[in-house]
């Protein structure tokens, strides 16, 4: 059955290229199926090809399939071939599984909009580029992809275009991300200049031949390549198109945060492990971005009233989890906490555009309330993907995949203290903002009056993922409790095991904090914001509090600083330079030869006389000139 | 007491110098065609003065050039005169410009 991985990436494609040639003439209803059905149709491709993969695993790890060569210069010939193996399974898995799943949520959320087609179009090009990215055999290829979801994210993000502020963000989007890409373009050259290959096979065999541990070229080309995936996940110091992209359609910022987009980065880290391994400092680096995005990342959700945007910075946060953990040597505990985010992130996202929906288009937390008993399907499906958000032990999924990051954090030979406590840290910030937004829209008296309940296609992909927001967890439970391990056995096939420090055996002592930050988190909003909400108010009266919040609200003033270092210096040249500068040195030497013409002109009088005067005091310079000399 | 050839030398500067301040001087367009002719005559005189100087034919030769050369000057330039006194009834060389520098 692995001969037909090629049609999982070429289905959404051809149920774009459907779309959007003919997207006008078909009836909504046709649209909805084609822009759904070919993604779920590779959705359970995919299921048919992991099933073959994991019951007779090929011999060598992993299969690839040559469609055909790409190009050929010289000794430059990539291919257009597809690689699958663990870790890309695992990534086309979720990709094309909660892909499908927000497909058929979006027929019903955006039933009533004009461009249904179009939307539909987008979507199934963004599933196809992911798909490509994560299955490319080559870096080439990859970076084909990388581009793709780029393209996608920003006619997704700038969807309804006709307001300004959408297309501004799209704008955003694109350009912070290309800014990450360049940087990969460049460690791309460096790879290839290297290796005189791109294919990610030989790059992974040749690296550790031809660099030494800790080689300076190594730390270059990770930088690079981190580079690229920080603007794309959304790190540390290209985070700030992430809320911003919160402009897009409900669904598309399902599909962005939870199966495609952001976790290109996650996934391009992974897919290099080896030159990073090469490279402890890079690592380092990896680890530390993780840290300081999960925390300033973690205050700012903390304080934001649109219920996106907590969800955008939440997803920033929980990426630098994933960071960190990749930073650490934790590659399996990464992958994991990526595949249970995508489900309860997914899950969040579509939850809350089925709330905005339902009170007409409101995103302030603060004018929702009460919608416990009016929307039970709704309450009950965020109130599991807000577990498994804030990693509530045991019963949700995300406690297995947290837990486990923060484990590493502290115990694997990369981690340390310091990193282990600000994880922690962040774990009590996520309990304490998901309560938040839980106390506020789902408790508390309505504000809002609903408007209309969602339909069957809207709730049951709710339902589906609040099951795997449980569930999910339990395929890789830690070694102290139960010690199951078929998500990382299978990885492992692709990424090293994570190396444990000697002598660290008290998982159960950090288990326990983890638990008490989260029950801690939960308890303090569940004190601020539903039992004694005059409490915020005492501490709203204080300036420092008032600032910080501020300071918090606005992402750190990132953007702030981005204006006053980037943007306004290059609109000042921009409008300097209106006139042309350069131009100003040719108009120089028209002007000069203007002006000497003007001033000589006053010779050309028309009086004979005087041009005869000329000829004779001419003759006579000249002759006396001859006489002279 | 300076040979003949300088004198006639002489005599010829004197000539051509004269037609140059006629030319300059004269507000009549016929009388500025006269001093140019003057000029002409000048150079001829020393031109023939030389060539007795070197006992060489050159100098008539090119005097001969020079009064055919003159005697198509004039034709054409007082043609000429004829076509600007018709059109401007003057031929006072001041009227006549009409460039304003």
């Amino acid at each position: 059955m692995n001969n037909l991985l090629w049609l999982v990436p070429v289905l959404p494609f051809a149920g774009f290229l459907i779309l959007a040639l003919a997207g006008k003439h078909i009836s909504r209803v046709w649209v909805a199926i084609i822009g759904a059905g070919s993604v779920s149709l590779s959705a359970i491709l995919v299921l048919i090809i992991g099933i073959s993969f994991l019951s007779h695993p090929p011999a060598t790890g992993y299969y690839s399939q040559t469609l055909w060569t790409w190009m050929q210069v010289a000794d430059f010939n990539p291919n257009i071939t597809l690689f699958l193996d663990a870790l890309s399974l695992v990534f086309i898995f979720v990709i094309t599984f909660i892909g499908a799943l927000i497909h058929i949520y979006s027929a019903g959320f955006m039933a009533s909009d004009k461009d249904y087609s179009r939307f539909f179009a987008c979507m199934n090009l963004f599933v196809f580029s992911m798909l490509l990215l994560v299955l490319a055999d080559n870096l080439l290829l990859l970076y084909l992809g990388w581009e793709g979801v780029g393209l996608c994210s920003y006619l997704l993000i700038g969807f309804w275009y006709e307001n300004p502020v959408n297309g501004y963000a799209a704008r955003k989007a694109f350009i912070i991300t290309r800014i990450g890409d360049t940087a990969m373009a460049i460690g791309l050259f460096v790879i290839f200049y290297q290796f005189g290959t791109l294919a990610i096979p030989d790059i992974l065999t040749k690296a550790p031949v031809l660099w030494q541990q800790g080689a300076s070229i190594a730390t270059i080309t990770a930088l690079l390549l981190l580079a690229g995936g920080v603007g794309k996940s959304a790190q540390l110091p290209l985070q700030t198109w992430l809320p911003d992209a919160m402009a897009g359609p409900s669904p598309v910022s399902a599909l962005i945060h939870a199966a495609t987009m952001v976790t290109a980065g996650v996934y391009l880290i992974a897919r290099m492990h080896i030159i990073f391994q090469l490279s402890p400092i890079a690592q380092m680096i990896v680890a530390v971005i993780g840290a300081a995005t999960l925390f300033i990342a973690g205050f700012s959700a903390l304080t934001q009233y649109d219920i996106k945007r907590v969800l955008a910075y939440s997803t920033i946060s929980q990426i630098g989890y994933m960071f960190l953990a990749l930073g650490v040597g934790a590659w399996a505990a990464a992958i994991f906490h990526f595949m249970i985010h995508a489900f309860f992130k997914a899950l969040l996202f579509l939850a809350a555009g089925a709330v905005i929906e339902a009170l007409h288009h409101e995103h302030n937390m603060f004018k929702m309330g009460g919608l416990k008993n009016k929307l039970p399907v709704i309450f009950w499906t965020f109130l599991i993907g807000s577990a498994s958000l804030a990693a509530l032990p045991l019963i949700s999924a995300g406690f297995y995949s947290k837990d486990q990051i923060l484990w590493y954090a502290w115990a694997s030979e990369g981690g340390n203290p310091l990193l282990w406590f600000i994880a922690l840290l962040g774990a009590f910030i996520t309990a304490i903002y998901t309560t938040r937004m839980m106390v506020l829209v789902f408790w508390g008296e309505a504000k809002t009056e609903i408007g209309h309940h969602p339909g069957k296609l809207m709730t049951v992909p709710l339902i589906v993922l609040a099951f795997f927001s449980l569930f999910a967890g339990f395929i890789e439970l830690p070694h102290n409790f139960g010690h199951f391990t078929l998500f990382s056995d299978l990885l492992h096939q692709v990424l090293p095991e994570t190396v444990l420090k000697a002598g660290m055996n008290n998982e159960l002592q950090f288990q326990l904090l983890a638990l008490l930050s989260t029950f801690g988190g939960i308890y303090v909003a569940y004190v601020f914001y539903y039992k004694q909400p005059q409490r915020i108010e005492k501490l709203k009266q204080s300036r420092f509090v008032m600032n910080l919040y501020l300071f918090w609200f606005s992402g750190w003033g990132f953007d702030k600083l981005y204006n006053t270092l980037i943007v306004r210096p290059i609109v000042f040249i921009a409008n300097v330079n209106k006139n042309d500068v350069v131009d100003k040195l040719y108009q120089g030497v028209t002007f000069v030869t203007v002006s000497l013409y003007q001033s000589l002109s006053f010779t050309q009088s028309g009086s004979l006389r005087w041009y005869i005067m000329g000829l004779v005091i001419g003759a006579i310079i000249i002759l006396s000139m001859q006489i002279m000399l | 007491m300076k040979s003949s050839t300088e004198i006639v030398m002489l005599l010829a500067g004197l000539l051509f110098v004269l037609g140059v301040a006629g030319v300059i001087i004269r507000k009549n367009i016929i009388f500025m065609l006269l001093s140019v002719e003057v000029m002409l005559n000048a150079s001829g005189l020393a031109f023939v003065a030389a060539g007795s100087r070197w006992a060489q034919p050159d100098g008539q030769v090119m005097f001969i050039f020079i009064l055919a050369m003159a005697a198509a000057e004039v034709s054409i330039g007082l043609a000429l005169i004829l076509q600007i006194y018709h059109q401007h009834k003057s031929l006072d060389i001041d009227k006549l410009k009409e460039m304003k520098g």
